[in-house]
């Protein structure tokens, strides 16, 4: 027998010695919460000033300022293929459009990277990312030291079961909450360590 | 049905690898407990964590119905594994992964050194995991010339200081700053001289000293927090963003899973991404989760093969008692909360699990049945019962049932065994009224050894037990040495009058 069929057996031998129960799972834990726009907004953002996110709050139309404002010092910056340019109108410095071609050694030569969102969480202060055309490959907001982050308060949700429900299991999938962190010696927290030390969040309210 | 059914089922064997300690806990204990700096280190990281947790598991009004769905979301994995596990490969695969079974840790190792060998790789980065920990995997592969770095500050700690991990979640908890920047001069290739013990540049080493190799690396080997049986989607909880580095950058990922981390769904991710973060770190969320399933062209590891590991998961499903130790996510809140590991440590339970947990699932793991002296027979004495592992428990584990349990096996299986050996004299003794007397005329010897009202070591094969605790001193006199005195008897009439008169 080869090892599939062994270690099955084995499972199915020892569910045979001990048979168990049919299970029912109590779902009635809160699943779907309705919060109102105003609540969701303060409530993700408390949560991400927490985390040391840098959070700033703006109209659509204020958002090419506010992502200049974000990307101050960095330089040379990298976008996902499907970020609205339109967004990078206040930005002067060198933009370079990731795609799976750029080796990962150019992504290190970044200082920043802007991209969109797919979904948050307002409880956790949790973004979620889910390699969109206006997020990119997962290396790209991982590489660089900085990322600036765009959020339409529409696409924030209460809780982390609304979250999760929105998200396409296919696709691979980034939470982030805050920037890289440790706290392995002496539970002292210190930001950056492999990912982003700076995380910048873009919340557009009126989208 | 793929499997065969070769009539009577028979119970699976245990697993084999860093699941067995070299002495048992009482001794192992011991020494930790000389340990000052260890003790201070763990006690104060073990207060701090706790207290985090409670303060975010209070936010949510319902975390105990969010703790019954995730302890029964694992009961009903368990139920059906057979059909599950068949669904997930069958899911992993369709995503353009491949799916290993290993039935122990020799074989699991096996699996990932011909992997890694298959990559042309001599040096592969690793995520922290409980799994390759438990199998012995970074010194298998050391034996076969494949350097496997840590990239976990914690785990590259303990790797570079050639030291063994003391908590599930914080391994380097027993080190303080002063003692990893030695480690850091010492054993870190390029490291900066003039480093100091500010824990911000400590971590800033350990970002120089892994980036290139994260840039060029060509293979990663993780381990999952969760396998999803419906979508093959794996799941890596982490904070530091070594993980998404491990799991992004190179050309090839192996991950390897315990069976035990399946849930049925997708959408049962809500439950644990919940319940883990706040009852590991205290933390609503950790600043990093990584989702995938099978290869993503473009992004990601063009290969993916994930090895599935038995090595005595089965054996504990066997047990319908015992199996309820699969459901761990392995989040550390019980270690934070019990008295007897922060006293300890990590150390003393000699097995990649340590704390209430690992007293449980250890000799389930590899069994605790080979003699009279196998450490893994004294774990289930390791805990003073109190409880506190059950209330903090995000799955709901009653440890202390559980370990009840395992102690009455552990008397049971153990034919020759130390406490069976006690209850046979016992009951021997008690057969007739003689020897009973003489016996415990025996026993008041017992108060030679005492000190301070407690014996502290007996003669094998009582020290099995005195060893593991101390022991009331027997009365100076037998019940029947009582009776039979002066004052006895004065007493008993006194006791005769007082009733009479009422
Ligand atoms: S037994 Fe429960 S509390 Fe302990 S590590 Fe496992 S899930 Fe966490």
């Amino acid at each position: 027998m080869n090892a599939r069929e062994t270690v099955l057996g084995r499972v199915r031998d020892a569910l045979a010695l001990a048979p168990p129960d049919a299970v029912q799972v109590p779902r009635d834990y809160r699943r779907r919460r309705s919060l109102p726009p105003e609540r969701r907004r303060e409530l993700l953002v408390d949560r991400l000033e927490d985390y040391r996110a840098s959070v700033h709050q703006c109209d659509t139309a204020e958002a090419p300022g506010a992502i200049a404002t974000a990307l101050r010092g960095a330089r040379r910056i990298g976008i996902p293929a499907g970020l609205d340019r339109r967004w990078l109108a206040e930005f002067d410095g060198e933009v370079t459009v990731d795609s799976a071609e750029v080796p990962s050694a150019r992504l290190d030569e970044l200082d920043g990277v802007v991209t969109g969102s797919a979904v948050s969480c307002a409880e956790t202060g949790t973004i979620f990312l889910d390699s969109s055309a206006d997020q990119g490959r997962r290396a790209l907001t991982l590489v660089p030291d900085l990322h600036v982050c765009v959020v339409a308060l529409s696409s924030v949700v209460a809780g982390v079961p609304e979250a999760v429900a929105r998200l396409d299991p296919v696709r691979p999938t980034t939470l982030i909450s805050g920037p890289s962190a440790t706290s392995d010696i002496e539970l002292d927290r210190v930001e950056g360590v492999h990912g982003p030390r700076t995380l910048h969040v873009v919340l557009l309210l009126d989208a | 049905m793929s499997g065969t059914f070769l009539g009577m089922p028979t119970a699976p064997p245990r697993g084999t690898g860093n699941i067995r300690g070299s002495e048992p806990f009482p001794a192992a204990a011991r020494t930790e407990l000389g340990n000052a700096q260890l003790r201070r280190n763990v006690g104060k990281a073990t207060r701090t964590i706790r207290d985090k947790r409670i303060a975010v598991t209070g936010e949510l009004p319902d975390w105990e119905e969010l703790r019954s769905a995730g302890a029964a979301i694992k009961r009903d994995v368990l139920s059906r594994l057979p059909d599950l596990l068949e669904q997930f490969e069958q899911a992993v695969t369709a995503r353009g992964g491949t799916v290993h079974w290993a039935r122990d840790a020799a074989e699991a190792n096996a699996i990932v050194t011909r992997l890694v060998r298959g990559t042309g790789s001599d040096e592969v980065l690793k995520v922290k995991s409980m799994a390759t920990q438990e199998i012995g995997l970074n010194e298998h592969l050391a034996d076969e010339g494949i350097t496997a770095i840590e990239t976990d500050l914690a785990e590259l700690i303990v790797q570079l200081g050639a030291d063994r991990p003391s908590h599930i979640l914080v391994p380097a908890i027993h080190r303080n700053r002063a003692e990893i920047r030695e480690i850091f001069l010492r054993a870190m290739p390029g490291v900066d001289p003039d480093l100091d013990d500010d824990p911000a540049h400590l971590a800033d080493a350990s970002r120089r000293f892994l980036r290139d190799r994260f840039m060029r690396a060509r293979v990663a080997i993780s381990g999952a927090n969760f396998g999803v049986a419906d979508t093959g989607t794996l799941s890596v909880v982490e904070s530091e963003g070594n993980g998404r580095m491990c799991l992004t950058m190179p050309e090839t990922l192996i991950t390897v899973m315990g069976l035990e981390k399946l849930i049925p769904s997708y959408a049962d991710l809500e439950v644990f991404l919940q319940l883990l973060p706040r009852s590991s770190t205290g933390e609503r969320m950790n600043p990093y989760t990584s989702m995938w399933t099978g290869v993503t062209p473009g992004d990601g590891p063009g290969e993916f093969h994930l090895v599935l590991l038995d090595n005595g998961r089965t054996a504990t499903l066997a047990d319908e008692v015992g199996r309820e130790a699969l459901h761990c996510i392995r989040c550390s809140a019980c270690l934070n909360v019990c008295p007897v590991y922060e006293r300890t440590g990590g150390h003393a339970y000699g097995s990649t699990y340590p704390g209430p947990i690992g007293a449980v699932l250890t000799p389930q793991l590899a069994g605790m049945d080979t003699g009279s002296g196998d450490p893994n027979g004294s774990l289930p004495y390791a805990s003073s019962l109190c409880g506190a592992c059950f209330d903090a428990c995000p799955v709901k584990i009653d440890i202390p049932s559980l370990l009840v349990e395992l102690r009455h096996q552990h008397v049971e299986q153990a034919g020759f065994d130390a406490e069976q050996a006690l209850m046979k004299a016992a009951s021997a003794a008690m057969a007739s009224a003689g020897r009973w007397t003489a016996a415990q005329r025996a026993a008041q010897l017992g108060r030679l050894l005492g000190r301070g009202g407690r014996i502290r070591a007996l003669p094998p094969p009582g020290s099995a037990w005195t060893s593991a605790r101390d022991l009331p001193v027997p009365p100076k006199r037998t019940f029947r040495q009582w009776w039979d005195s002066a004052e006895g008897r004065a007493a008993i009439e006194r006791a005769r009058r007082e009733g009479g008169a009422r």
